[in-house]
């Protein structure tokens, strides 16, 4: 399979290992747009998730923020990527004193969910779907997650620890 | 099936007898509320299957969003090393609800342990490191919130109710009691 750039592309499966991570440019905040390129040479880790404003506690994003400095260690970037516009966003990143990038998948809505097998068309919303992406823009580990379930960090460490050095 | 990676140790804070049929480890956070929650939960339990289990608690205070989580894991710690862990971590489950700098220092009194000395112990974080290994080891086990409990090593992906959790921890008796016989 080949991954085309086109907005109206839609992956079928989520995307695996060994594929190069589709570079997409989104908004990050209300006037500024972030494009993964500009991570190149980094390894990053993309975690799409349904909404903003899940409960907290057990919530993924407050997990992955208070996980950050374990992500650090490996010199990794995390992007989080919603549908939600990026003014939520930004109120949601306050709230939460989130200290990681949220993106704005949200025109034309799911484009980049998509792009990388991680829409549900029926609801409207991202998958919960991780993906490991190495210093070289290729996926190296990439994980759907039943929607309801929070997957956790585990995975995504695993994943970090095999990349090489 | 997620599993328990870092496995019990004299390091860890337990109750219960070593050679218990079922151990239940928890990964929780003072300040959460789902954590005071399971709190007499779990108690009623230990008391339920008595000497048959073991019981183990970890620090997984989520700090960003629980502004004494971390605080009060190292008031714990500083009771622990003061010979009242357990003492300590039920009095701070027992009064989340005015949880703060004052509330660790009065209760530090009410166990006669020097208010001064856990003052100190705060300010230089004596037990920050022993918390944020917990944390660690906590994240590569797979918790994904609080509180996340293991029995016998397999993660409880169910409900952390009293009932769920209770028939949880009776199928693990069960499975162990089985493989006995056999």
């Amino acid at each position: 399979m080949t991954v085309s750039q086109k907005n109206d592309f839609q992956a079928t499966e989520l995307l695996t290992p060994g594929m190069k991570a589709p570079d997409f440019s989104l908004q990050f905040a209300p006037r500024e747009m972030f494009s993964l390129s500009s991570l190149h040479g980094k390894p990053v880790i993309i975690a799409f998730y349904p909404a903003d404003w899940s409960p907290t506690c057990g919530d993924q994003i407050g997990l992955y923020n208070e996980i950050l400095p374990e992500f650090q260690k490996f010199g990794a970037e995390l992007l989080g990527i919603s549908v939600d516009g990026p003014w939520s966003h930004k109120a949601y990143a306050e709230a939460r004193n989130l200290h990681f990038k949220l993106l704005s998948d949200f025109e034309p809505k799911g484009a980049i969910a998509k792009l990388y097998g991680a829409y549900r068309s029926a609801d409207g919303l991202s998958e919960r779907a991780l993906f490991v992406i190495d210093k070289n823009g290729v996926i190296t580990w990439s994980y759907l997650s039943p929607i309801q379930e929070n997957p956790g960090a585990d995975g995504i460490l695993e994943a970090l620890e095999s990349l090489p050095k | 099936m997620t599993k328990l990676k870092i496995p019990i140790s004299a390091e860890d804070h337990i109750q219960g007898p070593e050679n218990a049929e079922v151990t239940l480890v928890e990964y929780g956070d003072y300040e959460c509320p789902h954590c005071a929650h399971a709190h007499p939960m779990v108690r009623r339990i230990q008391k339920r299957f008595g000497e048959k289990l073991r019981f183990v608690f970890r620090n997984f205070p989520l700090t960003q969003s629980h502004p004494h989580a971390e605080a009060a894991a190292e008031t714990a710690e500083f009771a622990g090393a003061n010979g009242k862990f357990w003492e300590m971590h039920d009095l701070l489950f027992e009064n989340q609800e005015r949880m703060n700098r004052d509330l660790f220092l009065e209760l530090a009194n009410k166990l006669e342990l020097s208010a001064d000395g856990l003052t100190e112990a705060l300010e230089e974080e004596k037990f920050e490191a022993r918390v944020r290994a917990d944390f660690s080891g906590g994240v590569r086990s797979g918790v994904n919130g609080t509180p996340t409990f293991f029995i016998n090593g397999i993660r409880n992906d169910g409900p952390s109710e009293f009932m769920e959790l209770l028939l949880a921890v009776d199928a693990a008796m069960e499975t162990e009691s089985n493989s006995a016989r056999r």
